[in-house]
C-alpha cells in the first residue's frame, strides 16, 4: 500500500493536528481533496495567498485547524461578515468561507443572503450533510420533511430550504450543487469559483454516516452516494420536471454564471466620487 | 469644517459629539467602519459614510449589528483600524461577537451611544444603563475596557484614546458615550501632535497571551505565517484546545490579567476637592455636568463637595474612590439608571463611607443640580 504521506493533499494540511477528527465516511475529507484539487489546478503551490473563515460545526473545521494557512475561526454564523471585512481592506487576498447548512443557511442565512446581493469577492462553500452533526443530529433548514432527528422525534414537519436557488435570486455571481459522489464536477466548480470575480456560491452536499445516514437507514458512506447517485438530477433536466417529482431529488448543476460589478470595484467608485 | 480635508486640520471646531467621534476615529486611524442606523449614534455611521471614502477608507452598511462588529473584526485582522457605533439594542446584539474579540485579542472600538432601555424602549432619550452590560455583557471570563466621555471634546479624544487601548491591548475597548453628550454641540479641539499607537506586528509566535505572557504583537494575514485565529479556547499559537484545563485556565487568565495588571494606569479620572470635603459624588458621562453646577452651588453656601469624575468606567478605578471616602461622609451616586456604578462605588469604599444613589431614569431628562443638591444637603444632615 502507498505510504499516506506521499499524498497530493498533504503538503496543504497541517501535519501536526492530522489525523482530523472528522467521523469514519465523512464527507467532509472529499471536499477538502475536491477544493485543494482545484487549488493547485489553478496553479497555486500553497495557500499562502489564501485566508479561510469560519464558523460552528463539523465542516468549519476543514479550514481550521486542518489547512496549512490562514484561517479565522469565529462565532456560530458569522464566517460570512468577517470574510467581508478581511476582504475589502486585504482584496489582494482569497478569502474563501467553509460551513455547514446549520452554520451557513439557518443561523449565518442573513449574512449569505447580503454577501451574494452586495456581489462580494468571496467563495462560500457550503458543506451540506442536511443534520447538526457536530452535536448530535438536530434537524437543519436543510432536512428533508419527515426525517426522525433528535429534536423531531416525530418526524420533522418543516420544508427544507433550496439554499442554492435562494442564491441565485440574492445575486449571486456563480452558484452551483454538486455531491461528494461527483467529485470531478464539485472539483470543476470550485475551479471556477476560485476564478469567479463576484460572489460565488457552492454546494456539497455531502454524507454524514453516523449521524444522518443512520436515521435515514444508510449507515454506510457507500450506502449515501449510491443515493447520491441515483437521487440526483441534472439541472437541465429538473427544468423540465414537475415540482412532485422532484420531492427528495439533489438538482445538480451550475445555477448561475453571469459577470456584474463587485463590492469592490463599486466601493473603489464610490471613494474617486468622494476624493473629487 | 472643509470636509474635503483627508484628516482634520488642528483647531477649534464647533462639533456635535457625534461628528466629534467620528473625526476622533478618523484621527486615530480608522479606515473601516461597518454599521447598522440606529438611534442616537446614526451620526457617527453618517458622518463616516462622507468621510472616510475621502481618505481611502471603507464605510458600509451591515445587515445588523452582529455583521458590524463581524466585519470589523474581519477587517482588523486584515490590518486596518476599524469601528462600529451602536446604542442599547445593537449593542444587545454584539455582545457575542465582544466576546469573540476579547477571544482572539482583536482590536476593535465599540461605540454604545446610551438610550433607553431594555429593549427598544424610549429610542431617542438619554440614559446610562448599559455600564454594566458594557463590562459583563457577554458570556465567560473576559475584560474590557470603557470610557465615559462627557463633552464632545471628550467624545474625540477618548475615541482616540479607545484606539490606542485598543492597539496596546489587543482589546476591544467601548466608548461607553449617552444622548445627550452625543447630540450635544459643543466647542472641539483638534489639537497638534496628536499621540497615536499604531499596529504592533510579529512574524513569530506566540500570537496569543497566555497568563505567562501578555500581550503579543498581532501576526500579519497572507504572509504565509499559517496564521490560527479562533473564539475556541486556544494556545498562545492558536491552536484550538477545547479540553484542556491548563491552556483555558492560562487562556483566560492572560486576556483577563493583561489589562488587570494594568488597572490602576487605565484609572483616567477627574478629581476635585478629594482630600478636602465633607460629601463626595462620583459621575460619569452627561450626569456629571450636572454636578459641576450642583458643586459650585454647593460651595456657595459653605458646603465643601468633593468629586470623582470617571473618564475610565472598566476596569473600575477603585483607588480613586478609595481616595474620595477616606474624607467624604458619604458619597452620592447620581445616575441616568436604576443603580449600576452605585454598588462599584459601594465594593470600592468597603464600607468606609455611605453610599448614596440618586437614580432618574426614563424621558431622558438630566438629574438636574437642584435635585443633586437636595441629596447633598440631606447627606450632610446626616439623614
Amino acid at each position: 500500500m502507498q505510504r499516506s504521506e506521499k499524498h497530493f493533499a498533504r503538503k496543504h494540511l497541517r501535519e501536526e493536528v492530522l489525523p482530523s477528527t472528522f467521523c469514519s465516511g465523512c464527507g467532509c475529507g472529499t471536499v477538502i481533496n475536491c477544493f485543494l484539487k482545484a487549488v493547485e489546478a489553478e496553479g497555486f503551490k500553497d495557500l499562502k495567498n489564501f485566508v479561510f473563515c469560519s464558523g460552528i460545526g463539523c465542516s468549519s473545521w476543514i479550514p481550521s485547524p486542518y489547512m496549512r494557512a490562514d484561517s479565522i475561526h469565529v462565532t456560530h454564523g458569522r464566517s460570512i461578515p468577517v470574510a467581508l471585512g478581511l476582504k475589502l481592506v486585504r482584496p489582494e487576498l482569497n478569502v474563501v468561507v467553509f460551513g455547514g447548512d446549520g452554520d451557513i443557511a439557518a443561523i449565518g442565512l442573513n449574512h449569505l443572503l447580503h454577501a451574494a446581493r452586495r456581489n462580494l469577492e468571496v467563495v462560500v462553500i457550503m458543506v451540506n450533510n442536511m443534520i447538526y452533526g457536530m452535536t448530535g443530529g438536530q434537524a437543519a433548514p436543510t432536512t428533508p420533511l419527515g426525517v426522525e432527528t433528535t429534536t423531531t422525534p416525530y418526524g420533522t414537519f418543516e420544508y427544507p430550504l433550496d439554499v442554492s436557488s435562494l442564491m441565485v435570486s440574492a445575486g449571486a455571481s456563480y452558484v452551483a450543487r454538486w455531491t461528494t459522489y461527483h467529485v470531478v464536477q464539485l472539483k470543476e466548480a470550485i475551479k471556477k469559483a476560485l476564478r469567479k470575480k463576484g460572489f460565488s456560491f457552492l454546494e456539497a452536499v455531502s454524507q454524514c454516516p453516523p449521524i444522518y445516514g443512520r436515521r435515514i437507514g444508510m449507515e454506510s458512506a457507500t450506502q449515501i452516494l449510491r443515493w447520491f447517485r441515483s437521487s440526483s438530477i441534472a439541472l437541465n433536466r429538473a427544468r423540465n420536471m414537475k415540482a412532485e417529482e422532484l420531492i427528495n431529488k439533489i438538482v445538480v448543476g451550475e445555477l448561475v454564471d453571469i459577470d456584474k460589478p463587485t463590492l469592490l470595484q463599486s466601493i473603489r467608485k464610490v471613494q474617486e466620487k468622494a476624493a473629487n | 469644517m472643509d470636509l474635503q480635508a483627508p484628516v482634520v486640520e488642528p483647531g477649534a471646531y464647533f462639533w456635535q459629539g457625534n461628528m466629534a467621534c467620528a473625526e476622533g476615529a478618523i484621527a486615530a486611524g480608522c479606515r473601516f467602519y461597518a454599521g447598522y442606523p440606529i438611534t442616537p449614534s446614526s451620526e457617527i455611521f453618517e458622518h463616516l459614510s462622507s468621510r472616510l471614502p475621502k481618505v481611502g477608507g471603507i464605510c458600509i452598511q451591515m445587515e445588523d449589528e452582529i455583521a458590524s462588529l463581524a466585519a470589523v473584526i474581519g477587517a482588523s485582522w486584515g490590518g486596518t483600524k476599524a469601528l462600529t457605533a451602536t446604542s442599547g439594542p445593537g449593542f444587545s446584539l454584539m455582545q457575542e461577537n465582544i466576546g469573540l474579540a476579547c477571544m482572539t485579542e482583536t482590536p476593535c472600538v465599540v461605540v454604545n451611544v446610551q438610550r433607553v432601555g431594555p429593549s427598544t424602549g424610549q429610542a431617542t432619550k438619554c440614559a446610562q444603563g448599559d455600564v454594566m452590560q458594557a463590562r459583563w455583557g457577554t458570556h465567560g471570563d473576559h475584560e474590557i475596557i470603557g470610557l465615559a466621555p462627557n463633552s464632545a471634546q471628550e467624545m474625540f479624544d477618548l475615541t482616540v484614546k479607545a484606539f490606542n487601548l485598543s492597539e496596546t491591548y489587543r482589546n476591544p475597548v467601548i466608548v461607553l458615550a449617552d444622548e445627550i453628550i452625543a447630540h450635544m454641540r459643543e466647542r472641539t479641539i483638534v489639537p497638534r501632535n496628536l499621540k497615536i499607537i499604531e499596529r504592533k506586528e510579529t512574524y513569530s509566535p506566540p500570537f496569543f497571551s497566555t497568563s505567562d505572557n501578555y500581550v503579543r504583537a498581532m501576526p500579519p494575514l497572507g504572509k504565509g505565517l499559517n496564521v490560527l485565529v479562533t473564539g475556541s479556547t486556544h494556545d498562545a499559537r492558536g491552536l484550538r484546545a477545547t479540553t484542556d484545563p491548563e491552556i483555558h485556565r492560562k487562556l483566560a487568565e492572560g486576556i483577563v490579567g493583561k489589562i488587570e495588571k494594568d488597572a490602576q494606569m487605565l484609572s483616567d479620572v477627574e478629581q476635585y476637592r478629594v482630600d478636602d470635603c465633607q460629601v463626595g459624588v462620583v459621575s460619569y458621562g452627561c450626569v456629571s455636568r450636572a454636578v459641576y453646577t450642583a458643586i459650585k452651588v454647593a460651595e456657595e453656601s459653605g458646603m465643601r463637595v468633593g468629586h470623582v469624575r470617571l473618564k475610565t468606567i472598566w476596569p473600575f478605578p477603585v483607588e480613586a474612590i478609595q481616595r474620595l471616602s477616606e474624607r467624604a461622609q458619604s458619597i452620592l451616586v447620581p445616575e441616568m439608571n436604576l443603580k449600576q456604578v452605585y454598588f462599584e462605588v459601594l465594593r470600592a469604599v468597603e464600607g468606609g463611607a455611605h453610599v448614596v444613589g440618586l437614580n432618574k431614569v426614563g424621558g431622558g431628562a438630566m438629574i438636574y443640580p437642584e435635585e443633586m443638591l437636595r441629596a447633598l444637603t440631606k447627606m450632610l444632615k446626616g439623614d
